[in-house]
């Protein structure tokens, strides 16, 4: 999944302070699952910046909606009747779904509320760490079903460098070393040559090096 | 013979090589380059020339190095993946073969992190065996990485590093494997501090007949003081310094520590000499260079052998 943070709440109110009327959406999808946008956070975000306002002596109007998806223009197709009565927008959706905001109202300042994070994983409650860079061509099933592209600092394609120790990246003892893991894992399903082929120079054109990428599925695009 | 290198001629002579390192400085004054480089004359077979070491801005190795062929001197090129795309770095390597440089070192390069910009993005188009791979391709196929032909392409000797003494011990001999099957023409190794560790590694490292394939030079550092011995042994990661080199630096009294640095270092020069395989010596006395020429007579490396 996407993941996201909330933003600083300062960075909030200097985003919406010139306006009187807000419509403060969430997205029922990844942000719900990273407890960052879904509904609840929706709630939260709207008492502190009612309580924030209200403090300056300022009224804030805030209507709260969530989505199914932000990012799908379905359903932001919903959000038509409550757009009109408002100043401002503020989504806490991830970047998707606050460009399909954008895209849909023309006429509304639209603002992000969170801090899109990477894609990954829930690795216990409360803590999610990185998992795919959306490369575009994926080499999971050479590295044993670890990616060093997102989970290598280095990005290394071929092996560990020399700051590996104890299983940890040499950037901090919270990271573990990718290369580690990718090697026990081989070790563990008996495939220790693998280790030896070398990966050739990565093509990034499927990743960003193409520009802004896009995919069409002629079988369903109308 | 692959390349005009000097270290080439030394190593393929059968001769130990001598090399020792030149950390350019934080700013554009050529003079220090000169300075460093002068102390090592006549005492090494080649100088190699870190490439924004620890992450810090330098001035740029292909610069310094550059500054020290113009010495009369033969610089090894370093060159990090963390710094350059392959386009960068395929055009750095043929200006730098355009002025007489025709050794040099790749490798992925110390994470941002460590240095002084650690908000940088580091590029890691990529990583430090194909990296090898691309500059074999530019001498031996006259293409670069993408494919086209070169005019008069480069003849680099290529160097890389590596690190006996990181994790998993048990992958270090396969990855020294990967690097001689992408076309490394030598090794430099991580500071020797664990002779033992290092050892059992060469002798993976002769099972597999790499030792034949590739030159190796054992790394060796000349520890300072106590103090540099427990920093190295605890916050430099893949660094292995044993408790007794430790506790022999701190017996003895400051003012004598130094020497007794040099005293290990040079120990340890004459029992890898007897390891089968090691066909030289990297000696990195960072920003102690004034002392390489000491380490080189006492180990028995003087003079160095006159190879046109
Ligand atoms: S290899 Fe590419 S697609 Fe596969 S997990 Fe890694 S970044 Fe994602
Ligand atoms: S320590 Fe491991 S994860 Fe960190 S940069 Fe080196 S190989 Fe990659």
């Amino acid at each position: 999944m996407i993941t996201a943070e909330r933003k600083p709440l300062e960075e909030i109110i200097e985003y919406i302070r010139p306006f009187q009327k807000i419509l403060l959406i969430g997205c029922n999808e990844c942000v719900t699952v990273c407890s960052a946008g879904g509904r609840k956070e929706v709630g939260v975000l709207s008492s502190l910046l009612q309580m924030s306002f209200l403090k300056q002596g300022k009224n804030l109007q805030i209507r709260e909606h969530t989505l199914e998806r932000q990012c799908d223009p379905e359903y932001v197709e919903e959000l038509v009747s409550m757009v009109d009565g408002v100043d401002a927008i503020l989504s806490m959706a991830c970047g998707c779904g606050v460009q399909e905001i954008c895209r849909r109202f023309k006429n509304k300042p639209v603002f992000p509320a969170v801090n899109t994070k990477f894609m990954g994983a829930s690795e216990r409650q409360g803590v999610w760490a990185e998992r795919c860079q959306g490369c575009g061509n994926c080499l999971l099933g050479v590295t044993g079903g670890i990616c060093p592209i997102a989970r290598c600092s280095k990005q290394l394609m071929n092996g560990p460098c020399g700051g590996s120790t104890s299983g940890k990246c040499e950037i901090s003892p919270d990271v573990d070393c990718a290369w580690q893991l990718i090697w026990d894992r081989l070790k563990a399903l008996g495939m220790e040559d693998r280790y030896e082929e070398i990966i050739p120079a990565k093509d990034w054109r499927p990743g960003r090096a193409a520009g802004p990428r896009k995919i069409i599925r002629e079988d369903l695009a109308e | 013979m692959k390349t005009d290198s000097v270290l080439e001629k030394v190593l393929k002579s059968g001769n130990l090589a001598v090399t020792s390192e030149c950390g350019p400085p934080r700013g554009a004054v050529p003079e220090k380059v000169r300075q460093k480089a002068e102390m090592l004359r006549g005492y090494v077979d080649a100088v190699n020339v870190t490439d924004n070491q620890t992450a810090m801005v330098r001035m740029s190795s292909f610069a310094a190095s550059v500054i020290i062929r113009q010495m009369g001197l033969h610089p090894i090129m370093q060159m990090v993946t963390r710094d350059r795309n392959r386009l960068a770095m395929q055009s750095d390597i043929i200006g730098a073969y355009s002025h007489g440089i025709n050794t040099m070192l790749c490798l992925s390069g110390d994470h941002p992190h460590f240095g002084d910009h650690p908000m940088a993005m580091g590029v890691h188009d990529i990583d430090s065996i194909q990296f090898i791979q691309m500059v074999r391709k530019m001498r031996d196929e006259g293409k670069f990485q993408g494919g086209a032909d070169i005019e008069n392409p480069p003849k680099m000797f290529i160097g890389a590093a590596a690190n006996p003494f990181a994790d998993p011990f048990e992958l270090r001999v396969a990855r020294l494997a990967k690097k001689v099957a992408a076309g490394v023409d030598f090794i430099q190794t991580q500071c020797i501090y664990n002779l033992d560790k290092f050892e059992k590694w060469m002798a993976g490292v002769r099972d597999r007949g790499l030792d034949e394939k590739c030159y190796i030079l054992a790394g060796i550092t000349p520890i300072k003081t106590v103090g540099m011995a427990r920093y190295m042994k605890n916050k430099v990661p893949g660094m292995d310094v044993p408790q007794e080199v430790v506790d022999r630096m701190a017996g003895v009294p400051k003012e004598k520590q130094a020497e007794e640095g040099i005293k290990i270092c040079v120990e340890s020069i004459e029992r890898l000499k007897q390891v089968k395989g090691v066909a030289g010596f990297h000696i990195m006395a960072i920003e102690w260079e004034q002392k390489v020429p000491e380490i080189v007579e006492k180990a028995g490396l003087y003079p160095r052998p006159q190879i046109a």
